[in-house]
């Protein structure tokens, strides 16, 4: 997705004239008045497919944090054309090259383009990626810290005999899940201490709401930790349904690239996935003003998803 | 009666483990239950110790249910597993003292057990560190920590050297003594006859034989058994009349054969004299008492480590 911003503050009703031009009737599609999408390329290896948006600028740097744009184009052909992004995203730097040698091929006579680095705090790609990184952080100490370490003590014996002891299973499991959170926690904050000093990245949002998010996205991970873990008896299928779950996650879930970049129909899909919703709440608290509402039914939804897991993996459980 | 199990049946899947089991144990009676593989013993010890239940008959542990009485339980009962892993990198002492917080003891019956494992030298040691008969000692101290009326014992002494076998047995001897209930799961048949007074010989889930071991051995055959292999022809008939000799079997497509005689020091010399004056060689010679693996062979056509 590529926004096109007017500088003139003006009231925007329609696309400008000269992207009309260049995408030409044919092989551009109007999604709405503002919303177009163009496919460009004859051989299936030079083929592109790019979707304009018309925004004003504070719309595009928005829709820039959140990984909805890879970048934003501002200017014309006659005066030239100005690309809005960061130098150290890929996809942003993918999208420029194929976009510019789209619109070059219509007109080989305009003035050079211009690329305008971002550099404001908060919409680099470094802003983008430690949020999905803290998220990523999350999911693995618990289905590495719980799941794999609940598998390990079965595997050892020590879950039976610890379970023949009075102790209660759901304290038992508790202990488990305070003890890593405690543990995530800490690197969490060595996480954030690093991206603090070397890039400066600061949390925009209330504290609150990042402690909300955090227990709720620790929460859904620990549910789903225990249920991975309840059956299996050896390192192999352990290992194996870790991956299975964590795998598909780590892809799809804008963890290192936006998940707008896939195909329009998996986009509901991948946005009900834990760490989607997880590192969303953590990239919205950290890159943007937001307050603890605005993070609540996220955290709603992975509490809820964790409590389901959570009660399954209980109810199946194979404590010996 | 400290463990009474009535019609008790378990089953995973297609495979019957424990099939019509009854037992009684009384208060500070030393049981094994002997078996191979796959035998039933450890589904049986499962329920007995309340991780599984059974899918029909019932079990009562000091007159009273897992269903209603699991807290209580769980205090009553100590456990030791084959091979339990424990956290590497606790010391023994943590070990210890972990285990005796879920039953909220006090330290001083850490330093006792240290003394009963005979590990207080090694009280500061990672659990990586220890040897295979430590860990055991360990697991030992562990299920005793709470002072319980009945101590389960599933394979304690599995993959141990004889020397740990043997300091094992000396603890478990002294915990004998002091009137625990002692319920041992074992494939070693030297344990069952050393540790316990009653021996359950288990097979495919079901109780073969049960009795104490001149019991079982007098009641499913007596005699001492002379196994020799033999290059020739081996004088049967003539075998059959030495003094003492209470059968004769010979396999000469293996050239093979077993004399079960009454006294090996009787028959022996009869034995080799037979063999002398009949121009055969033996190529090989054994003598030995009967075993609870030859009583198990007879009874179920399998080996008590299979």
């Amino acid at each position: 997705m590529v926004a096109v911003v007017d500088e003139s503050q003006d009231v925007i009703d329609s696309l400008p004239e000269w992207l009309l031009e260049k995408t030409g009737v044919d092989s551009a599609m109007y999604i709405s008045d503002l919303e177009l999408e163009w496919q460009v390329g004859k051989n299936e290896s030079e083929q592109a497919r790019f979707r304009f948006k018309y925004m004003n600028e504070d719309e595009a740097a928005m829709a820039l944090k959140r990984g909805k744009i890879s970048l934003w184009l501002t200017g014309n052909p006659k005066v030239g054309i100005r690309y809005h992004f960061d130098p150290d995203n890929t996809v942003s730097i993918l999208t420029f090259l194929h976009l510019e040698r789209a619109f070059s091929l219509q007109n080989s006579s305009e003035p050079q383009s211009e690329i305008r680095t971002i550099t404001m705090k908060g919409s680099r790609y470094i802003d983008f990626l430690i949020p999905g990184l803290m998220a990523m952080s999350i999911m693995n100490a618990c289905l590495w810290g719980i799941g794999w370490n609940l598998i390990d003590l079965r595997i050892k014996k020590l879950l039976r005999r610890m379970v023949a002891t009075p102790l209660r299973k759901s304290i038992f499991l508790l202990s488990h899940g305070v003890n890593r959170m405690i543990l995530s926690a800490f690197e969490l904050t060595l996480l954030y201490s690093f991206a603090y000093y070397y890039f400066g990245i600061m949390i925009q949002g209330s504290l609150w709401a990042l402690l909300l998010i955090f227990l709720s996205g620790y929460i859904a991970f620990a549910g789903i930790a225990v249920l991975i873990s309840c059956r299996a008896q050896n390192t192999q299928s352990g290992n194996g349904l870790i991956n299975l779950v964590s795998l598909p996650m780590f892809v799809l879930s804008g963890v290192f690239f936006s998940y707008q970049n896939f195909p329009d129909w998996i986009t509901p899909y991948v946005e009900v996935l834990p760490l989607t919703m997880l590192a969303n709440g953590l990239r919205e608290v950290i890159t943007e003003s937001v307050v603890l509402y605005d993070v609540i039914i996220p955290s709603i939804s992975l509490v809820g998803i964790g409590s389901i897991c959570f009660a399954l993996g209980l109810k199946f459980f194979y404590w010996h | 009666m400290t463990i009474e199990i009535r019609n008790v049946c378990k089953s995973f899947k297609d495979v019957n483990a424990v099939q019509n089991v009854s037992l009684l144990v009384e208060s500070g009676e030393s049981i094994a239950l002997l078996g191979p593989n796959g035998a039933g013993k450890t589904t049986l010890v499962e329920m007995i110790e309340g991780v599984q239940f059974p899918d029909s008959g019932e079990i009562r542990i000091l007159d009273r249910s897992w269903e209603k009485d699991e807290n209580y339980l769980r205090k009553q009962i100590g456990l030791a597993l084959q091979e339990t892993r424990f956290q590497e990198r606790l010391t023994v002492e943590e070990t210890l003292d972990l285990f005796a917080s879920f039953y909220s003891l006090e330290k001083k019956r850490i330093k006792e057990v240290l003394e009963i494992i005979q590990l207080e030298s090694k009280r500061t040691t990672w659990v990586l560190n220890l040897s295979g008969g430590q860990r055991q000692r360990l697991a030992m101290g562990v299920a005793i920590l709470p002072l319980p009326q009945i101590l389960i014992l599933d394979e304690p002494t599995t993959g141990l050297d004889p020397n740990a076998r043997r300091d094992l047995w000396k603890i478990l001897e002294s915990l004998k003594a002091k009137g625990a209930t002692l319920i041992l799961t074992t494939h070693y048949m030297e344990e069952a006859q050393y540790l316990c007074e009653r021996i359950l010989m288990m097979d495919q889930g079901k109780i073969l034989a049960e009795g104490s071991f001149s019991d079982l051995l007098n009641k499913f055959g007596e005699g001492d058994l002379i196994d020799f292999e033999i290059d020739g022809v081996f004088p049967t008939e003539k075998a059959k009349n030495l003094s003492g000799v209470l059968s004769c079997r010979w396999d000469k497509n293996k050239g093979e054969g077993r004399l079960t005689v009454k006294n090996i020091s009787e028959t022996l010399p009869l034995f080799l004299k037979l063999v002398e004056n009949s121009s055969i060689y033996i190529t090989s010679l054994e003598s030995r008492k009967r075993t609870l693996d030859d009583l198990f062979l007879a009874m179920s056509g399998r080996h008590l480590d299979d």
